[in-house]
């Protein structure tokens, strides 16, 4: 699992939870595969994203770079930060983990690098 | 003013014999894609050639370079219903035009000739070839990558039982490019590591990324995954993709292995993931989930370019979600497992398609386009009965036959407002009980043999409360 969908899951659907954001990360396998960097496509992705999420996340995983806790106003042109955002969000995958619901603690296994976000049907 | 109209030149579409219901959309897609404009001279139709002015050759290129419909494209020179009338219009094509361009009477060129709907054999090709001997190209004859193709065509009709002595149509030009077809032939399921027992075929992935729009750096999801087809169609024309599904064994690789020869060896390394480094495709695999779509997973500001995704019917795949019939004790022994198969419930198409919808008003960005197929019983007059939504207008709707009683339709959507709460819910579904008249084939053939077909039987249901 990458940061980038870290970033968007969540744990609402979970009975008498409301937000369910951000999930807590437990970390057990780091994989890092280099992929090919695109500026445009970073460039876009990142007003989608949670910055803060994402950064606390990046550095939980060791792998912030100089991320800035505030996002700055013309990261479209600051190539260097485009790439650290790259290789936190898309070349960094958990490959064996968890992911905590940050209300009831119910966790999801992520396994080879696949979250499991299924639920049993009497916790909906 | 006029002159901005005079440029356009006049080209012939050839498509391949394959999905014609499909050939337009595909088209008027990736004219929006290209963001330029076209004038159809000749709609795609049942024939295998429609006829378009383009505004340039590049255009033309880019359009091959994204159709799977598409066989060629030619700049069409001249046309006729009479063959000696084409002779004598190239004749004076040849003295007015071609006389003019010395670069091409000295290039290097071939012939090629495409029958639709006849056969012809090898001296009778030569001796059309030799028919346009009055052509002034004087350079080598080259049939390996030549500097230019000429394309002389011949349309016999679309009924191989009745076919006439001469040709309906016959068409003359010069090839400007070939359309993308061999990349079915490269994603071809015959070849790929994993794939499941309802994967889409390379072609059809193809053409629905096409109605997606898919483009460059746009972020393409699927809620019923599976095997990940269409996902690779997607990052194939360069979009990001991630996926999810309710079958952990499968996202897994873990079901029956997908080469038959090889059943007795357990899974490895069969996975969506897999598909994609086949392809050279991983660096734009996001990531694969294993949850049930029709739950909310997802921050609800999250946006994406596209859905494209082929839901189950029921028929060859199970249509399920988490639930259950029967009220459960709260178990505290199993808290520390891991669930992996929660009981499931049936979860009725047209529940699907409405979980779809919702959630594409929700997470489409304006603009954007939902992809998506519908089962429909070929029996029934299903115009009235798709789907409809108030945030989405609906830009084409395909049929593909698949057996006697049974079709599919492609629907394209495309994302008009951003829902308030209430337009979110302002759905449409009509219930066609696909399923039940699947498997209940024989009474329903005896109702339309008899001519009757009762509307309530396929009532509009909506659903208020999510």
């Amino acid at each position: 699992m990458k940061l980038v969908t870290h970033n968007m899951l969540t744990s609402k659907c979970l009975k008498g939870v409301n937000t369910g954001y951000p999930l807590k990360l437990v970390v057990k396998e780091i994989r890092v595969q280099s992929s090919d960097f695109n500026k445009e496509f970073i460039s876009k992705m990142i007003p989608r994203l949670d910055w803060a999420v994402f950064v606390v996340a990046a550095k939980q995983i060791g792998h912030a770079g100089n991320l800035p806790d505030q996002l700055l106003p013309d990261y479209e042109n600051n190539e260097e930060l485009l790439k650290d955002v790259h290789h936190a969000l898309f070349e960094v995958d958990i490959y064996e983990g968890e992911l905590i619901c940050p209300e009831t603690n119910r966790k999801f296994q992520i396994s080879e690098g696949i979250p499991n976000m299924l639920v049993k049907e009497n916790e909906l | 003013m006029k002159d901005k109209v005079n440029n356009f030149k006049t080209y012939l579409f050839w498509f391949a014999n394959d999905h014609v219901d499909f050939r337009l959309s595909e088209i008027e897609s990736i004219i929006d894609i290209l963001k330029t404009c076209i004038k159809w001279v000749e709609k795609p139709s049942k024939k295998p050639y429609s006829i378009v002015d383009l505004p340039s050759d590049t255009i033309a290129r880019e359009i091959a370079h994204r159709s799977v419909t598409l066989k060629h494209i030619s700049e069409l020179w001249v046309s006729s219903a009479e063959k000696e009338d084409l002779h004598s219009k190239l004749k004076e094509y040849s003295d007015k035009v071609l006389k003019n361009l010395i670069n091409l009477r000295k290039a290097s060129f071939k012939f090629n000739i495409e029958v639709f709907c006849n056969t012809q054999n090898y001296s009778e090709k030569i001796k059309k070839i030799e028919s346009f001997n009055y052509l002034p190209f004087e350079g080598p004859v080259k049939l390996d990558n030549p500097d230019i193709t000429l394309q002389y065509f011949e349309y016999y009709g679309v009924d191989p039982n009745n076919i006439p002595k001469k040709p309906y149509y016959l068409f003359f030009g010069k090839l400007i490019a070939n359309s993308q077809r061999k990349i079915i032939h490269n994603l071809s399921l015959k070849k790929r590591t994993f794939i499941g027992n309802t994967s889409m075929d390379a072609e059809l992935s193809l053409v629905m990324a096409n109605h997606a729009k898919v483009c460059k750096g746009d972020v393409i999801y699927d809620p019923f995954v599976g095997s990940g087809s269409l996902l690779i169609a997607a990052a194939y024309f360069g979009g990001y993709v991630f996926g999810i599904d309710i079958d952990y064994q499968m996202i897994h690789g873990k079901t029956k292995p997908t080469r038959k020869q090889n059943r007795h060896i357990a899974r490895k390394d069969e996975n969506v993931l897999a598909n994609m480094k086949q392809y050279g495709l991983e660096d734009q695999y996001i990531d694969i989930l294993v949850g049930d779509s029709s739950l909310p997973l997802w921050r609800s500001d999250f946006k994406l370019d596209a859905i494209i995704t082929d839901p189950p019917y029921g028929i060859r795949e199970a249509t399920e979600r988490i639930g259950s019939n029967h009220i459960h004790k709260n178990n505290s022994q199993n808290e520390n497992k891991e669930t992996k198969f929660p009981s499931k419930v049936i979860y009725t198409f047209h529940q699907i398609l409405y979980d779809l919808l919702y959630f594409s008003a929700l997470h489409l960005k304006l603009g954007g386009r939902l992809v998506t197929w519908i089962p429909i019983y070929i029996h029934y007059n299903e115009h009235n009965y798709l789907p409809e939504h108030a945030c989405f207008s609906l830009i084409s709707n395909c049929e593909q036959i698949l057996s006697r009683v049974v079709s599919r339709r492609l629907l394209t959507f495309e994302k008009i407002k951003e829902p308030s709460n209430e337009e979110l819910k302002l759905c449409k579904i009509y219930n066609n009980n696909f399923r039940e008249k699947y498997f209940n084939y024989k009474y329903n053939a005896n109702i339309s043999s008899s001519g009757e077909y009762q509307n309530s039987d396929s009532f509009p249901i909506e659903k208020n409360n999510l």
